[in-house]
């Protein structure tokens, strides 16, 4: 049971952690690339959208090739470390938040600008307001992302290693007793993680619609 | 187009029926070292029966024959292996291969015997293990266990993953792991790692295999389990090679 815990702890806080990092970049970047207007802008959108598709395993080896001891931050000793987990589901589930932002509040965010400058506003007035008329996108956004990392498999065991008591999270676990033959504990975990999600969601889903 | 269709699908049928089919569930180690790729074809060719072949752990190999999802096991984890049959879930079990497992790492470790060389690793050495209850796992285990010691700490780590995996986390990470001599060698132009230490008689890495009880395809199982009994079929696992090294010893 101890061991279920640590498992269970330490998978919400690398995705957690992981989230955040993705949406505090992803949120404000999505909103950026939403009301701007420049060259290439369409570009960087399909980039977006691409990576978006990227297989988590390829995006778990690219990130072991730079963190391994002969990669550009092998120097950093994250290697089979809980903070490699944390840098593979942020640079995983960036995309997807700030790809779903784009697309949630792009077309709103036509109507808003027009409607802020009729009166006067300026771009951080424009922004403000998108953060606030489009919260119920953000929180949806966010909820994608979480739920996309703390489902991830294939490159947490890559750049995480797996390893029991400090980096195996509760995916790990699951496919770990799975291939021992292990049924019923990949299923309790496997029950543990959809409680989870579900707890989340209902929070967040709360928060979405407070004060709207 | 329907007429076609529905002609299709009666040819379809036949073919599946006609061809026997037998189900085998097989440990990673022996799938990766290319021997039954190079052993299987020869059953096939003689009978006209088609062979699948999963390869899990140990542990799983075991569930799927409990489950009878699989006809025939090819497996490493004797005292396991014997409890299956014991328990009734195997109809029958027989030795029918061997080679051994190795300590491998960054080096060759200076001891002349097995209790020596766990002494030194648990007092120098980063430690890689499966921890996943496969039969290598099991082997490792039995071996602390010989000098009364429960390996804990930083410097054991249990991987959770197929011995490919663990061996290229040794390699990345510089440290050392147990494996099967088949799995490293065809692994050998990807790894730095070197054999530390190994001695066939201590490390004995003995195959089984286990005749599921009531199995879905028992007639063929039953012809299986007596062709890899055959000096036949002995002769070719002996003859097998990998970098010019046997790999497998028949009894």
């Amino acid at each position: 049971m101890n061991e279920i815990l640590e498992i269970v702890l330490l998978s919400l806080f690398v995705s957690g952690t992981a989230t955040v990092i993705a949406a505090l970049i992803g949120i404000p970047s999505g909103i950026f690339l939403s009301i701007s207007n420049f060259a290439g802008k369409k570009s960087v959108k399909r980039v977006i959208f691409t990576l978006m598709s990227l297989p988590p395993v390829v995006l778990g080896l690219i990130v072991l090739l730079i963190i391994s001891n002969e990669g550009p931050l092998g120097g950093l000793n994250l290697l089979f470390t809980a903070k490699a987990i944390i840098i593979a589901q942020t640079l995983l589930i960036l995309p997807i938040i700030t790809g779903n932002i784009i697309t949630s509040t792009e077309e709103l965010s036509v109507k808003l600008i027009d409607t802020v400058k009729t009166l006067g506003g300026k771009k951080k007035d424009i922004i403000k307001l998108i953060m606030l008329e489009t919260k119920p996108f953000i929180i949806t956004a966010i909820i994608l992302g979480f739920s996309r990392a703390i489902s991830e498999v294939g490159a947490v065991i890559l750049v995480g290693g797996n390893i029991k008591g400090s980096t195996r999270v509760m995916t790990g676990y699951i496919t770990l007793n799975t291939s021992m033959g292990n049924r019923n504990e990949s299923l309790i975990m496997g029950g543990i993680l959809l409680v989870i999600a579900f707890i989340v969601n209902s929070l967040l889903e709360r928060y979405r619609y407070e004060n709207n | 187009m329907r007429k076609i269709l529905v002609v299709l699908l009666v040819l379809l049928m036949v073919g599946c029926q006609k061809e026997e089919k037998l189900m085998i569930a097989t440990t990673t180690s022996l799938d990766n070292s290319g021997l039954l790729a190079y052993l299987l074809p020869h059953f096939e060719e003689e009978t006209g029966v088609k062979i699948s072949v999963v390869a899990v752990g140990t542990g799983a190999a075991l569930e799927l024959g409990r489950n009878k999802d699989a006809d025939i096991l090819l497996v490493h984890a004797k005292e396991q292996e014997i409890e299956f049959v014991e328990s009734g879930y195997g109809e029958k079990r027989a030795d029918i291969m061997y080679n051994d497992f190795i300590f491998v790492g960054a080096e060759k470790i200076d001891s002349t015997n097995l209790t020596e060389t766990l002494n030194f690793i648990k007092d120098n050495l980063e430690f890689y293990s499966r921890g996943d209850n496969s039969g290598t796992h099991m082997k490792e285990l039995s071996l602390w266990d010989s000098i009364d010691y429960t390996p804990s700490g930083d410097w054991y780590k249990e991987t959770g993953q197929s011995m490919g995996s663990t061996l290229n986390m040794a390699n990345l990470a510089g440290g050392y792991t147990f494996t099967d001599r088949g799995t490293y060698l065809s692994m050998i132009d990807n790894l730095d790692l070197v054999i530390a230490y190994e001695n066939t008689v201590e490390l004995l890495n003995q195959y089984g295999v286990i005749k599921v009880t009531d199995a879905e395809n028992s007639k063929v199982a039953e012809e299986f389990y007596n062709w890899i009994l055959t000096s036949e079929a002995k002769e070719l696992v002996s003859a097998f090679r990998k970098y010019n090294e046997q790999l497998f010893y028949v009894e």
